[in-house]
């Protein structure tokens, strides 16, 4: 008899749980809940981390002279493309400046960044996580959230003090992004294995090239609604294919966030308003 | 019994806190060690089928609610799991030195799959092959749990003396 009334009673809750819209009272109850367990987990992680700590040390000393090698030559390729950076970004701000150009918020200048810790993971196929910062903290839905290498994912969900993550790797996640090199545009999402990325919808007279640096394309499409500020790095380009069938191009990016050791990661709250499209 | 009632919530709180944080990010071999279900199996083995099965309700609606996760998700996969595993302990499984460990290998290859189904049918991704080839390393991960968790359990909640309620009831 109990049994059956748990049993029900859990049917029940995933029905409405599943078919309630994020505003409604149950996600509320949800929400309050999350904001009482998010000491304790704040506390456990901080438990944890000096271990998890050692562990990253010898777990990375493994490949460490290798990965020393191609950081190197990695460095000098960047600090070659960082000069022609600074010199194309000081033209572009004055040339922006003389024709009064109305832009939507610039990465990272027009953003507040709230870092914040992981506290929580879903389960191991639901790309989702829960950060220590929430509606307090001006974190709202559609909050792009980054690390220092890349674009991590969005705001799905939010309480007071807590919030969730979707992850760039979801199923559910996709994001408009184009070609740093050649200015192709397409959608990043998720590819056929775990933590892969793919970028669709790239017609195949576009140009794109092996090592290619992928970041966020900055536009808002009706079919993904979430704006992330342009120029936020994705991942590069690891292999290009097309086939005479295929209308598009079959491209497959590494990201250049790790998203299996995510730890902090760091919220993007914009300073201007967002423009929201007619 | 009281006293029962609150050590287990005790018990249970740790578990969901520390699974949720620290448990859930550790993948070894494609397995995933679940703190929280070897911490309820535990318990449903010392306390039988009705503890079990409303120990695993609470824990899994406060599973779900800390991770925003779909409320009654897991409330009912351990609900499930703790009545079965407090069945087996209040009959073929009493006094058996190998009832956790056998206890924790079916009810984890069961949850799994349980998880899986539950998560197709609800449109979640849910990849079977990954499942799969996760199974017995997270079987193992589990038994290797089991045993402090089961010794710190039964420190805890003593067990309870099946043995003379069988032989009160039939006398």
């Amino acid at each position: 008899m109990v049994i059956g009334g748990l049993v029900v009673l859990a049917l029940i809750l995933i029905t409405v749980s599943f078919r309630e819209p994020t505003s409604g009272p149950l996600h509320g109850v949800q929400s309050a809940g999350a904001t009482v367990l998010r000491p304790f987990e704040v506390a456990a992680e901080r438990v944890a981390q000096p271990f998890r700590d050692v562990y990253g040390y010898f777990a990375g000393l493994v490949h460490v002279k290798s990965e020393n090698e191609k950081l190197k030559a990695q460095v000098n390729k960047l600090r070659q493309q960082a000069l022609l950076g600074e010199a194309a970004r000081s033209q572009n701000q004055s040339l922006r400046k003389q024709l009064n150009f109305i832009d939507s918020p610039l990465f990272p200048s027009d953003y507040t960044p709230v870092n914040t810790r992981i506290i929580g993971w879903r389960n191991e196929f639901d790309e989702r996580v829960v950060i220590a910062a929430g509606r307090n903290n001006g974190i709202h839905q559609e909050t792009p959230v980054v690390t220092s290498d890349g674009l991590v994912g969005s705001v799905t969900q939010v309480s007071p003090t807590a919030a969730l993550v979707t992850l760039l790797t979801d199923e559910s996640s996709a994001v408009q992004a184009r070609d740093q090199d050649t200015g192709a545009f397409g959608v990043v999402r998720h590819g056929a294995g775990q933590n892969s990325l793919i970028v669709d919808h790239v017609t195949k007279d576009k140009l794109v090239k092996v090592g290619d640096v992928i970041v966020t394309a900055g536009t808002r499409s009706k079919q993904y609604p979430s704006l992330f500020p342009e120029n936020i790095p994705i991942g590069y380009v690891v292999s290009v294919g097309q086939s005479d069938t295929a209308l598009f191009k079959q491209i497959q990016i590494q990201p250049f966030v790790d998203f299996s050791s995510l730890d902090a990661v760091t919220a993007l709250i914009t300073k201007k308003k967002i423009p929201q499209a007619p | 019994m009281p006293a029962d009632v609150g050590k287990a919530a005790a018990l249970l709180f740790f578990a969901v806190v520390l699974q949720l944080s620290i448990m859930a990010q550790i993948t070894i071999l494609g397995g995933h060690p679940n703190l929280l279900l070897v911490t309820l199996v535990c318990i449903a083995l010392l306390r039988g089928a009705v503890f079990g099965a409303v120990a695993g309700f609470c824990a899994g609606l406060l599973a779900d609610t800390g991770v925003f996760g779909t409320l009654g998700f897991t409330a009912l996969l351990l609900t499930l799991a703790g009545y079965w595993t407090g069945r087996y302990g209040e009959t073929t499984g009493r006094d058996r030195a190998h009832a956790p460990l056998l206890s924790i290998a079916v009810i984890t290859f069961l949850y799994e799959i349980a998880a899986l189904v539950l998560r197709y049918m609800l449109g979640q991704n849910a990849p079977g092959s990954a499942t799969f080839a996760g199974l017995v390393p997270t079987m193992l991960l589990n038994l290797l749990l089991t045993l402090p968790v089961y010794a710190l359990t039964r420190r805890l909640l003593r067990p309870r003396e099946w043995a003379a309620r069988e032989v009160r009831l039939l006398g």
